[in-house]
């Protein structure tokens, strides 16, 4: 059959060479590079391909040369829609933006009657009635909510102890789906609590009203007790019996929890998880200290090293996949954010890994004494005194004022990560976020020294050992791509 | 396997001409309606009304007009549709009553010349299918589940396309129809806007791309620049909210990049409505390039498996079509679609006594008769 080309006929061209598209690359070993284009998907290439590649010597019908140009990060004749679906997918990334905040904290106490020594909001002690969101100031932050172009709000309550405020809560939930009435928004409610001062009557008034838990648990009875301290010793036992309370009444979809390693943890990520399996949780979040509160003032947060909480991350992360290998199905949820932003053209909408940030246009806070705050960690730093991201006050600033004041715009910008010195040519600045708020608590500036981020090594060791992983083994691969999807 | 041609034999009566007779088996219809039929029936006592008889053996004359069929056109009977030509009286079946996977070919013209065409293109005047199939689905029934339409390259009609497929808005507002197209009329943005203008609820283009790679894409269909296009025409189509299903045909040139082509798909292409992997069919080209396709399904199982399940994690819609259920692993059950339409499908020897032939996407009767997997075994 003479009527048939061969595979070389088609690969010929009238234009000789090749277009770099635009893309980052960093080291991922000794051997390879890491190469991420606009859209963050990534290929790895052997170093010895990197220099005749970018000097447009690469071998045509090599394979390295079809895999960049499949994924866009070289162009030639064959390929002119590589730059619209570059474009494509860029603006799918984005594309929660011009929405602007969704999530809409209510901190209705700053009471709480534990005493955990990490509490990174300083909690008050629970007498003190001035610290309480007032009808007042609620009433006007509702206000404030609803002029977000947001299609879809969640109002999450959080303190102290939100359910020492529980009437603040009520009155929330209640003004707030009244307005909705006409606003017609999709509108969710979560309680963050500690769960010891849940009852019947509380959890008949979540299921009515839709609204959701979201609690703490640190691991086994000892090390959550010793972490997380209150009158009478019996945090663990009140949580566990919350949560069993909570799923009877709410249903099991309803609950979540929360952990936060300590220095106690650090050798006990397998107890922690299987705590959480234990309890039947889908997943788990292993997370950090942040440099805020009582964990500053009690030097917890200083307790463990980044790489020691890297080390306890990686086994933890080893034996959730282990556990995967035997048929049980369980997440980290940390990587699930990851490998949605690795993986896939979605947001997965984690405040603490957006670029731009999240504050304020992702999420907003309204504290208790009725100050604006564009992130928890931002009403974390101004109750230690700081009150450089404070936008305002809802007494006193519109909601123009609010989200155009310098103090929100200037960090906005000066952390976009994509113009920051370092991370614009960072590989990894797909998957990463722009956190003023942590740069300027710990460098004094918003967008912080990189080299010394603890931010930037924790998350980019992260970023490398989730790639190295998923691309040795093909099971992992298999596993990360259904975390990445439904996380 | 039901033949789909034939010739039948003149008896009596005035030549019917060219346009699509339907067929019945009722002799007892209402005046009104009889005349739009005819009777396939050996009865003594044929009523006048009808355009003509279809007789299986000779019979006494009916009066109207009398074809004897051939034996391999027996299974002719009510809700189908054919067409004579007068000259020769070769006989060809449009649609049966009985499947519901009628397609009709709307020309034999392509802009692609593809290795593994089952349907090798011609360039040759057959416009008058396009005014047949007008007919023709005037005369369907409007409950008619499925329609499909192939070719050649269907769209190559231009206008004289998205007239008909106006015309099967108006005719068929409620069937499922699908269009088999290489997609690459609808890098015109003007062409697609009149398209998603017939605005069918339920109408889908099945539109192949064969690998993530332009070069080995172009070379299986042999021609330069159609990667291009066609992924331009699917991003039109989207954009404009059409549904489009993707088509690969699994064989030695497609194999070897298939999970590459399957991860390009569900970060460039994730909005498509399904994702087709498919059995190559022992027809046409396929047999004269043979050896530069073959290779055996059961040796790209686990990529086919890879393959799949990569879809399924990205919420694609999947479908693995013509392949044997022996040749697959467990892991993708789930997209395994008994496909080969129903004219087509049989067993070989080898599957004598197998427990599983109700789960198996059975043979092309071109496979069985010219190439298939030397791994087929029956479960016990």
């Amino acid at each position: 059959m003479t009527k048939f080309q061969v595979i070389d006929f088609y690969s010929q061209k009238k234009q000789k060479g090749y277009q770099l598209l635009p893309f980052k690359f960093s080291e991922l070993d000794s051997d390879r590079y890491l190469l991420t284009n606009l859209a963050g998907e990534y290929i790895t290439l052997k170093k010895e391909v990197m220099q005749p590649f970018v000097l447009h010597q690469l071998n045509e019908d090599s394979e390295d040369y079809i895999n960049l140009r499949s994924r866009q990060f070289l162009h030639d004749e064959h390929n002119p829609i590589a730059s619209d679906l570059l474009s494509l997918k860029l603006r799918t990334r984005f594309s929660s933006l011009p929405q602007f905040t969704s999530l809409h904290i209510f901190v209705v106490s700053l009471r709480c009657e534990h005493s955990c020594p990490y509490c990174q909001v300083s909690r008050q002690s629970e007498d003190k009635g001035s610290f309480d969101m007032t009808e007042e100031i609620a009433e006007k932050a509702l206000q404030l909510v609803f002029k977000s172009p947001s299609p879809m709000i969640k109002i999450e309550f959080q303190g102290g102890e939100p359910l020492l405020n529980f009437e603040m809560i009520k009155y929330v939930v209640k003004k707030a789906l009244q307005i909705n009435q006409t606003e017609k928004r999709s509108l969710d409610f979560v309680i963050a609590t500690n769960l010891a001062l849940i009852d019947h009557e509380i959890l008949v008034f979540c299921k009515d009203h839709g609204i959701h838990i979201s609690t703490s648990l640190d691991g086994p009875e000892d090390l959550h007790n010793k972490n997380r301290p209150r009158p009478g010793k019996n945090s663990y036992q009140k949580t566990l019996e919350g949560i069993y309370l909570s799923r009877e009444i709410l249903g099991r979809d309803s609950v979540s929890a929360l952990m936060t390693t300590t220095e106690s943890s650090l050798g006990r990520v397998k107890e922690i998880i299987d705590e959480y399996l234990a309890l039947d949780f889908g997943g788990i979040f292993l997370r950090h200290l942040s440099p805020y509160g009582f964990a500053i003032k009690t030097k917890s947060y200083l307790a463990y090293s980044t790489d020691r909480w890297l080390d306890f991350y990686k086994e933890g992360l080893e034996y959730i996949i282990e556990l995967n290998k035997k048929g049980i199905d369980f997440r980290e949820y940390h990587a699930c954010t990851v490998l949605t932003k690795m993986l896939t053209s979605n947001n997965p909408g984690f405040v603490d890994l957006m670029s731009p940030s999240g504050m304020g246009i992702a999420a907003v806070v309204y504290n208790y004494d009725g100050t604006v705050h564009p992130s928890d960690e931002s009403r974390m730093l101004a109750e230690m005194g700081d009150n450089t991201f404070k936008l305002g006050n809802v007494f006193d600033n519109t909601y123009e004022e609010i989200f155009s004041s310098d103090a929100l715009l200037t960090p906005l910008e000066e952390s976009f990560a994509l113009s920051a010195p370092m991370c614009s040519d960072c590989a990894y600045e797909p998957y990463c976020g722009s956190e003023p708020v942590y740069h300027h608590g710990i460098h004094k500036d918003f967008l912080g020294r990189k080299p010394s981020s603890d931010f930037c090594h924790r998350n980019m060791t992260i970023f490398k050992y989730l790639i190295t992983r998923m691309e040795a083994d093909p099971y992992i691969k298999n596993l990360f791509l259904s975390w990445a999807n439904h996380s | 396997m039901i033949s789909l041609y034939g010739k039948v034999t003149h008896i009596g009566g005035a030549l019917l001409g060219r346009a699509p007779i339907a067929l019945t088996t009722d002799s007892t219809l209402p005046q009104a309606l009889a005349n739009k039929f005819a009777l396939v029936s050996d009865s003594i006592n044929i009523p006048t009304a009808y355009q003509a008889v279809f007789r299986k053996k000779v019979s006494p004359k009916s009066g109207i007009t009398e074809y004897l069929l051939p034996e391999e056109l027996f299974h002719l009977g009510k809700g189908d549709f054919i067409s004579i030509n007068p000259e020769n009286q070769f006989t060809r079946v449009l649609y049966r009553g009985a499947s519901n996977q009628n397609s009709i070919l709307l020309t034999e013209r392509c802009n692609h010349y593809c290795l593994m065409c089952s349907q090798p293109p011609r360039n040759v005047e057959d416009d008058w299918i396009l005014e047949e199939t007008m007919q023709l689905i005037r005369m369907l029934p409007m409950s008619t589940p499925e329609l499909g339409f192939t070719g050649g390259e269907p769209t190559l009609y231009g206008q004289g396309f998205i007239d008909l497929m106006h015309h099967t808005k108006a005719y068929l507002p409620h069937s499922s129809i699908h269009i088999l197209s290489n997609g690459r009329s609808f890098a015109d943005m003007d062409f697609t806007r009149a398209y998603a203008e017939v605005d069918h609820k339920d109408m889908m283009l099945g539109i192949p791309i064969y690998s993530d790679d332009p070069v080995r894409h172009d070379y299986v269909v042999q021609s330069r620049g159609a990667f291009d296009e066609t992924i331009r025409g699917i991003l039109n189509l989207k954009s404009l909210g059409q549904k489009v299903e993707i088509r690969v045909v699994l064989h030695k040139q497609t194999i070897g990049r298939l999970v590459a082509l399957c991860e390009f798909l569900a970060r460039n292409l994730l909005f498509v409505d399904h994702v087709a992997l498919m059995g190559l069919e022992m027809t046409g080209f396929t047999r004269a390039n043979i050896d530069k396709l073959w290779i055996d399904p059961y040796e790209y199982r686990d990529t086919l498996s890879t393959a799949t399940l990569l879809l399924k994690s990205y919420g694609m819609n999947v479908s693995i079509y013509n392949h044997q259920r022996c040749l697959i692993n467990d892991d993708v059950l789930f997209a395994n679609r008994k496909s080969i339409s129903d004219w087509k499908n049989e067993f070989v020897h080898e599957c004598n006594g197998c427990s599983k032939l109700s789960e198996c996407g059975g043979f092309f009767t071109s496979g069985m008769l010219h190439k298939y997997s030397p791994n087929i075994r029956p479960f016990a």
